[in-house]
């Protein structure tokens, strides 16, 4: 397994109001190629940040700052935190691709979509307009869309939702990056076409070996894409481990409480299967609960252990981590 | 596209009708006349003026009298002046390139400044050149234009004497450079409002597609910073202005008429002034028709180039 990225204790916060608010803490984690890690969580935490944080697309200091080491390993390992703008800037779409959650508002409403393509190309690669174009067609073939051609001269405005999320994904891979983020890219977008795009990225992935960070609140999506997962809650990273594991023996509440929120077909109209929501509200970033960040929405929280810190991100076995201290007393007595 | 220029050239001809309705009621409302000059004349008997009156066609009623116009308007004749008997189109025509020497270089102006500003104050958002810029439009906004040019004259005309007080050209000169020396205070002194509003509303409609996703893409490719600013942002950022410029256009005519009539520029604004004061309804008419239909069709050329900017409006 190879590994092409590797996130050490990233930390961002953003500037308000004078002083530093953090909304992401000590996220680590390692992309390898040809897998896919899903980033899971509410709205709020910290998962869209962190990947934009990994694109360098936040504001700019002071604005916004980043801390810790992000490493993409290729012949040199080069930390995308500590080089200019410059060299990022020639790293992104090329290296790093990313697609986004909001197809219709994604794509520049005044030019063509072969435009779009080619502009990615050209900023990387000094290939001559015809072979940009040639390359165009083969990549809007690639996602899937029927008569490649004569797409190249349509606007953003006549095609679907879907059918940009496609083009979005083939602008993302024009360069065949190592690593394709993607940031709830089926949120927006029908059920059957979500699942066309999964199959897409999925089919694509396997063709080219790239490495996916795949940001998602749909445990349904993980189950389907993602060889490991972690759950992220109030900036942190609260469980971390291979997706079955995750999903068959969730251990930290937060996890199996949005799970329980997920409606599933099976259970749908029948009594047993009422949907439940977990009360209350992601914290503020400004005022962070003592101790867990989740123990005041938890149901199996005792005071004078949750609310006291420090919480340890804890292996408990297999690699699957847990920041819950106590997972092990949930876990005897769920059984 | 046939169809849609088409149809806002209906609507334009009924806006036209409905503008020569309303002025020509109004014109008739004032107190005063064509006649009341006449009546100034020492020794004028009323049946001299009953007169003068049956040979203006002003003995009739007035609904006829605006029958009258309008059927001669349709078919190019626009008559004659009550002062010196010239034909009005003429007469408009001799002060229409003055006009639009005036208006277009002071667009010209202000859009280009007004835009660099506009730029400039959304890419570096929050900075002393913005906060400048903010200040500077709301006391360019709040000055009238008249007395911003009562004392552009006075500093740099009467003060400096960099620049002549009034006029278009000094008689015996008449080179392009003296047109130029004559134009740089009235360009100026119109453009100034310009130049404000314009930079507020580019500023905005700047930050408006800097928050764009489309924006982010466009980073998210690696394409250069510049690229980005020029190729995406501005480019949409610009496709409100040019409605904008239309909406402009009327401010900028009524704006000329004031700065006309400070540097004594020979523009149409100048001649309404005048016509005003002699109650020479032909002029006066052909004037308001005149600008009436300039402003239209500076609309209808705005419409045509926002569907020609935004693919997105092209299809209706």
């Amino acid at each position: 397994m190879t590994r092409v990225l590797t996130v050490e204790n990233l930390n961002i916060g953003f500037r308000s109001e004078g002083r530093e608010l953090p909304v992401v803490h000590d996220v680590s984690f390692t992309l390898e190629a040809g897998k896919t890690l899903a980033l899971v969580g509410e709205s709020g935490s910290g998962k869209s940040v962190t990947s934009l944080g990994i694109m360098r697309l936040l504001p700019p200091p002071p604005q916004s700052r980043a801390r810790g080491k992000i490493i993409l390993h290729s012949d040199e390992d080069i930390d995308l935190l500590s080089i200019s703008e410059a060299r990022m800037r020639r790293l992104r779409g090329d290296r790093i691709a990313m697609i986004f959650q909001e197809p219709l508002t994604s794509l520049n409403p005044v030019y063509t979509i072969g435009d779009q393509i080619i502009e990615a190309i050209r900023s990387h690669r000094a290939i001559s307009a015809r072979k940009a174009r040639e390359r165009a067609v083969e990549l809007i073939d690639q996602v899937g869309i029927p008569d490649a051609a004569a797409r190249l001269t349509t606007y953003p405005h006549e095609l679907s939702g879907g059918m940009r999320q496609r083009i979005m994904i083939a602008i993302a891979l024009a360069l065949e990056p190592e690593i394709l983020i993607a940031d709830e890219p089926t949120t927006a977008l029908d059920v059957t076409v979500q699942a066309q795009i999964i199959d897409l990225l999925r089919r694509l992935q396997a063709e080219t070996g790239m490495a996916m960070l795949f940001i998602t609140h749909d445990f349904g999506v993980v189950a389907d894409i993602a060889d490991r997962t972690i759950v992220m809650y109030a900036g942190q990273m609260v469980e971390h481990g291979q997706t079955e594991a995750v999903l068959e023996t969730p251990l930290m509440p937060y996890t199996s409480g949005l799970m329980r929120a997920v409606p599933e077909l099976e259970t749908a109209g029948l009594n047993q299967g009422e949907l439940q929501s977990i009360e209350g509200f992601v914290p503020n970033p400004a005022s962070l609960p003592n101790g867990c960040a989740f123990h005041p929405r938890c149901t199996h929280t005792l005071s004078g252990i949750c609310d006291v810190p420090p919480v340890p991100f804890e292996d408990a076995g297999n690699g699957h981590l847990v920041r819950c201290k106590r997972w092990q007393s949930i876990l005897e007595n769920a059984e | 596209m046939l169809r849609f220029t088409l149809y806002r050239l209906g609507h334009s001809v009924l806006l036209l009708f409905l503008v020569s309705l309303i002025g020509y009621t109004i014109l008739h409302l004032a107190p005063g006349g064509p006649l009341s000059q006449y009546a100034l004349s020492p020794g004028m008997s009323q049946a001299e003026l009953n007169q003068i009156a049956e040979r203006m066609g002003l003995n009739r009623p007035i609904p006829i009298q605006y029958l009258d116009w309008l059927s001669s308007f349709l078919v190019g004749d626009w008559g004659e002046s009550f002062r010196d008997g010239r034909a009005v189109l003429s007469v408009i025509s001799g002060h229409l390139f003055a006009t639009i020497l005036l208006v277009l270089s002071s667009s010209v102006i202000s859009i280009g400044l007004g835009t660099l500003v506009g730029v400039l104050g959304a890419t570096r958002r929050y900075s002393a050149w913005d906060y400048l810029a903010t200040v500077g439009a709301m006391i360019a906004l709040s000055i009238p234009t008249f007395w911003f040019g009562l004392v552009a004259i006075y500093v740099f005309a009467l003060r400096l004497d960099w620049f002549p007080s009034g006029n278009m050209y000094s008689i015996g000169d008449e080179s392009f450079l003296d047109y130029v020396h004559h134009l740089v205070m009235p360009s100026l002194v119109l453009a100034l409002v310009n130049v404000a509003i314009w930079s507020r509303y580019m500023r905005s409609s700047m930050l408006d597609v800097i928050g764009q996703d489309f924006v982010r893409t466009a980073k998210a490719k690696g394409v250069s910073g510049r690229r980005v600013l020029y190729g995406h942002v501005i480019r949409n950022a610009l496709i409100p202005m040019i409605t904008l410029a239309g909406i402009q256009l009327p401010m900028l005519l009524s704006g000329a008429l004031v700065t006309e009539t400070v540097f004594t520029w020979p523009g149409i604004g100048r001649l309404f002034l005048d016509s005003l004061g002699y109650n020479d309804y032909p002029v006066i008419m052909g004037v308001l028709m005149f600008t009436a239909i300039f402003v239209l069709l500076g609309n209808l050329i705005a419409d045509i180039l926002v569907a020609i900017a935004d693919p997105r409006v092209r299809l209706e």
